[in-house]
């Protein structure tokens, strides 16, 4: 993949759950393609599979009847994953977990997601379909100097 | 499309001499797990049972929904007076755990050896 300006790789999964490992793959491919350490091919693999384990369950809300797209752009530099789905998107922000609260039954165990979406990748954003649909979360994972 | 989740149960002695439940779990750990988690650990007679160590060796994904099943069987086993541990986890999920704070309610070890002699 030398001499590459931007490269697109898409993928359409049902909303069901388990497929997010089937884009969570291609995110890996790509991304040991592009010459990522493993360490950071494991971030990516689970900041995307838990963008489409969202869209799967809240975006489309497990409607078989909708597909949740998935479209990786592999730049010079970085690689840009973008999650949609039918959804209205997101309107909570990533909040970092409290495993005190959690432990004392005053946090829901579950809700990690955005939160590890965040901090495994360097840009994470949520963004609200204009007309209600066709949300997305956008990921960019960087290519670090001395691994390019 | 996730991998079934097998789990079984083993009952070994620690060097010091403590009886510890060991939990192995093998294949995906996500929404679909709950028997294979807390299924097995409710298994578990709360009256004898007080070290448990969860081996991760043959887990090849966590996924947030997964590690809220762990964070639920940490609960029960706070509330019932027992200690966990957990060993096995990938690099990738060490730091994942680490990340969410369930080291503060599980020591990590890297192997069973490592955590047995820690017991």
């Amino acid at each position: 993949m030398s001499a590459m300006k931007t490269t697109n790789v898409e993928v359409r999964l049902p909303s069901r759950m388990g497929f997010e490992k089937v884009a969570m793959s291609t995110a890996a491919s790509v991304a040991k393609l592009m010459g990522f350490r493993d360490d950071r091919v494991e971030d990516l693999k689970t900041a995307v599979a838990e963008a489409c384990i969202n869209a799967i369950e809240h975006g489309n809300r497990l409607n078989e009847k909708l597909s949740v797209g998935v479209v990786l752009s592999a730049g010079e530099d970085s690689l840009e994953v973008k999650v949609i789905d039918d959804g209205k998107g997101m309107r909570k922000q990533p909040v970092k977990p409290d495993i005190d609260r959690k432990m004392h039954g005053e946090e829901d165990p579950r809700g990690m997601g955005m939160f590890l979406i965040q901090a495994l990748v360097d840009e994470a954003e949520w963004v609200a379909g204009s007309n209600g649909k066709s949300s997305y979360v956008r990921l960019v994972i960087r290519l670090d100097k001395e691994q390019g | 499309m996730q991998t079934e989740t097998k789990s079984h149960v083993d009952q070994l002695t620690s060097p010091a001499g403590h009886p510890v439940t060991v939990l192995r779990f093998e294949g995906d750990i996500a929404s679909t797990s709950k028997d294979a988690v807390l299924g097995t650990y409710q298994s578990l007679s709360k009256t004898t049972t007080k070290l448990i160590l969860l081996d991760f060796t043959k887990v090849d994904y966590i996924n947030s929904s997964g590690i809220a099943l762990v964070i639920q069987l940490l609960i029960e086993a706070s509330n019932a007076g027992q200690k966990v541990y957990a060993f096995g986890l990938s690099a990738h999920f060490t730091k994942v755990f680490t990340m969410v704070g369930i080291t503060k309610y599980a020591g990590l070890f890297p192997d069973q050896g490592a955590a047995l002699a820690a017991l």
